[in-house]
């Protein structure tokens, strides 16, 4: 498995604004690889750069083997992009949107159905896109982007404007891309989007790469512990601090919050003394590991 | 090809499916050669308007050419009552009231519009006397024909029709090319056909293609109309319009591209093209005609594409002026496209900020 991009200290400033600030990543042939940031990081600036959509002022960038500025065509069928907003003509229907970026890429125009469907928008066909909803545009424009079966393809914020539910829908049609060995470059500025669906998560603010890693890998770097709480009726914190294993206790408004890195034991401790209503147990997330990174609470 | 077949068809159905685009385009500008056509096209034969009070016998036995004549010249109603029909002379409702007493003729007038009575009243006598002679017997020793100086263009329709296709056609291309601009540098289509295997080429000829395919249904809808129902006559090398009016599509969207590459939004890329095109189709003529405007207008109006395009037009469809006229007009409206997509060219950009 080969890198099929290469990034290696890649600049670019806009007058006073450093929007990427010497980024260095590779990405893997076949890998699902997240680039994580709050609006403003420098991640659709360092996609964009990547794409061949604009110069770097300094650095280099190899795309399947070869320089993406300036604009190469050889690489464009070979890569699929779905930019930030939707893209499309004006007045088309879906069905008509799919194939006319079938026919750019000389591909059959049955393939544009296939699309369609495989993203769920077969009864929405003939429908005019600006009659589609947010989410429905979204598929859409996912669709059109793979039409012509890139083997490496750039989702920008692919449920940016989405509600909670629309979004988690999306993730179904997002985790089947890369099967068949497709690589997928994806960036976002939900936490639990790259937690779900990352094989690798660049974690990035102020144009810099601050962490690069699973983000199961992230999160246990962190050496956070699991967090336990339980109602405060049926434990103290003065009884919760004697449990073996509890590294250290909290009180919050409703709970009683434990901190350790020895889940099983406290849980058991907890369990004998018949305090577990209320029980919840999280683990650190990538939230915490921006948190702890930046020393800022991760606001989107 | 497949890229650029698909690109306009995408374009084309954009533009069909915008009942806006189509209104403006074709029907808008299809209302004002209706109303120019249509209703002011009598301007120019207006008749005289006569009463004729009684029997004249004189009028009802004028020779079969000589009646023809005078039917083109006056309008005659009859009436028994003098009194009201002097009353409408008074009204100015009519020019003359006319009875025969005999062998007199007498004509009632009214001073209030002089020169109209006096022509209505030169026109009668000359049918009077022209009876006086035929009564004699004698072959007229002079002979009075005429011919008008003006050519067939100063008739309403023949000179609307150019012009108001001149600006339908600067209008659709103007306003195309700016919407697609900003339209599509707004939604970020633009960058992502960058990013598909189609050359910039290919996306900047698909849009001017269906621009053109437009301009020449407008063509075909407006000449079409004017000779079908408004009488226009077409002079030998009209198929010359053909040509012109491509030309003069590249330099309206070179227009539209500049106002679409100065602006961020959709709107106000068609605005800023509406206020390029109808002050220029003001001033190009495209409404009315030219001949008695100020000199330094006429200066003005020649910096203006759509000037050189309705002369072009004026010439080689009714004027009757040989295919070679519309070759300098031709040249002039490349020359402004070039100029101008240069100009643009310095402000494009292809994002919005």
């Amino acid at each position: 498995m080969g890198d099929v991009i290469t990034v290696d200290g890649v600049r670019k400033t806009y007058g006073n604004l450093t929007a990427v600030d010497g980024v260095d990543f590779a990405v893997e042939s076949g890998e699902f690889f997240g680039i994580l940031g709050p609006n403003g990081a420098g991640k659709t600036t360092i996609l964009e750069i990547i794409e061949g959509l604009r110069a770097a002022d300094s650095g280099s960038v190899s795309l399947l083997g070869a320089s993406p500025w300036p604009r190469n065509a050889a690489l464009l069928p070979r890569i699929g992009v779905q930019l930030q907003a939707s893209a499309f003509f004006e007045r088309l229907t879906a069905r008509e949107q799919i194939q006319t970026f079938a026919s750019l890429y000389g591909v059959r125009a049955a393939a544009g159905d296939e699309w369609l469907s495989r993203v769920g928008l077969d009864e929405k066909a003939d429908t005019r896109t600006e009659k589609l909803s947010g989410g429905q545009r979204q598929r859409l424009s996912i669709a059109c982007a793979l039409v012509h079966e890139p083997e490496l393809v750039f989702l920008d914020e692919p449920t940016g404007a989405l509600d909670p539910q629309a979004r988690r829908n999306l993730w179904d049609v997002l985790r089947s891309l890369n099967e068949h060995g497709r690589t997928v470059v994806l960036t976002t500025h939900y936490m639990d989007e790259a937690e779900a669906l990352c094989d690798r998560v660049a974690i990035m603010d102020r144009g810099k790469i601050l962490q690069l890693d699973s983000p199961a890998t992230l999160i246990r770097g962190l050496d956070a512990g699991v967090r336990i709480s339980v109602q405060p009726s049926v434990l103290s914190v003065h009884d919760a601090l004697q449990l073996n294993g509890v590294d250290s206790v909290e009180e919050e408004a409703s709970s009683v919050v434990l901190t350790t890195h020895d889940p099983s034991t406290v849980l058991a401790e907890l369990a004998a003394r018949a305090a577990l209503q209320g029980l919840q147990v999280k683990n650190a997330t990538l939230e915490d590991v921006f948190l702890t990174l930046t020393g800022r609470e991760y606001r989107a | 090809m497949t890229g650029f077949l698909s690109l306009s068809a995408a374009i084309l159905k954009g533009f069909i499916r915008d009942k806006q685009a189509v209104f403006f385009s074709i029907f808008f500008p299809l209302m004002f050669l209706v109303l120019f056509g249509g209703i002011f096209s009598d301007q120019s034969q207006s008749k005289i308007v006569v009463v004729q009070v009684g029997e004249i016998a004189l009028l009802d036995d004028l020779p079969p050419q000589a009646q023809s004549a005078f039917d083109d010249a006056f309008a005659v109603t009859s009436s028994d009552d003098l009194d009201a029909a002097l009353q409408d002379v008074r009204d100015g409702d009519v020019t003359l009231a006319v009875e025969q007493h005999g062998k007199d003729i007498l004509v009632h007038y009214s001073d209030a519009d002089q020169v109209q009575a006096a022509v209505a009243q030169g026109t009668l006598q000359a049918f009077v006397q022209s009876a006086n002679l035929a009564v004699t017997g004698q072959p007229p020793t002079f002979n009075y024909s005429s011919q008008r100086v003006e050519d067939e263009s100063l008739e309403t329709i023949q000179f609307v029709t150019p012009g108001l296709l001149g600006w339908a056609i600067a209008t659709n291309a103007a306003f195309g090319a700016a919407a697609t601009l900003t339209g599509w540098r707004s939604t970020k289509l633009l960058r992502r056909l960058r990013l598909a295997p189609v050359s910039t080429r290919t996306v900047v000829a698909a849009r001017i293609g269906v621009t053109m395919a437009i301009a020449l249904v407008q063509t075909v809808i407006f000449i079409g109309l004017a000779v079908a129902f408004f009488g226009l006559k077409l002079s030998g090398s009209w198929w010359m319009a053909v040509p012109l009016l491509i030309c003069g599509t590249l330099s309206f969207m070179a227009l539209g591209l500049l106002a679409g590459a100065i602006t961020q939004t959709v709107e106000g890329a068609t605005s800023l093209a509406n206020i390029f095109v109808l002050p220029m189709a003001f001033l190009s003529g495209s409404f009315f005609p030219l001949d008695d405007a100020p000199k330094w207008l006429d200066v003005v109006s020649h910096l203006l594409p759509l000037r050189h395009l309705n002369d072009g037009m004026l010439d080689v469809m009714v004027r009757g002026n040989g295919p070679e006229s519309a070759l300098i007009p031709m040249l002039i409206l490349i020359g402004f496209a070039a100029v101008v997509l240069v100009v643009a060219g310095r402000f494009f950009r292809w994002e919005t900020d």
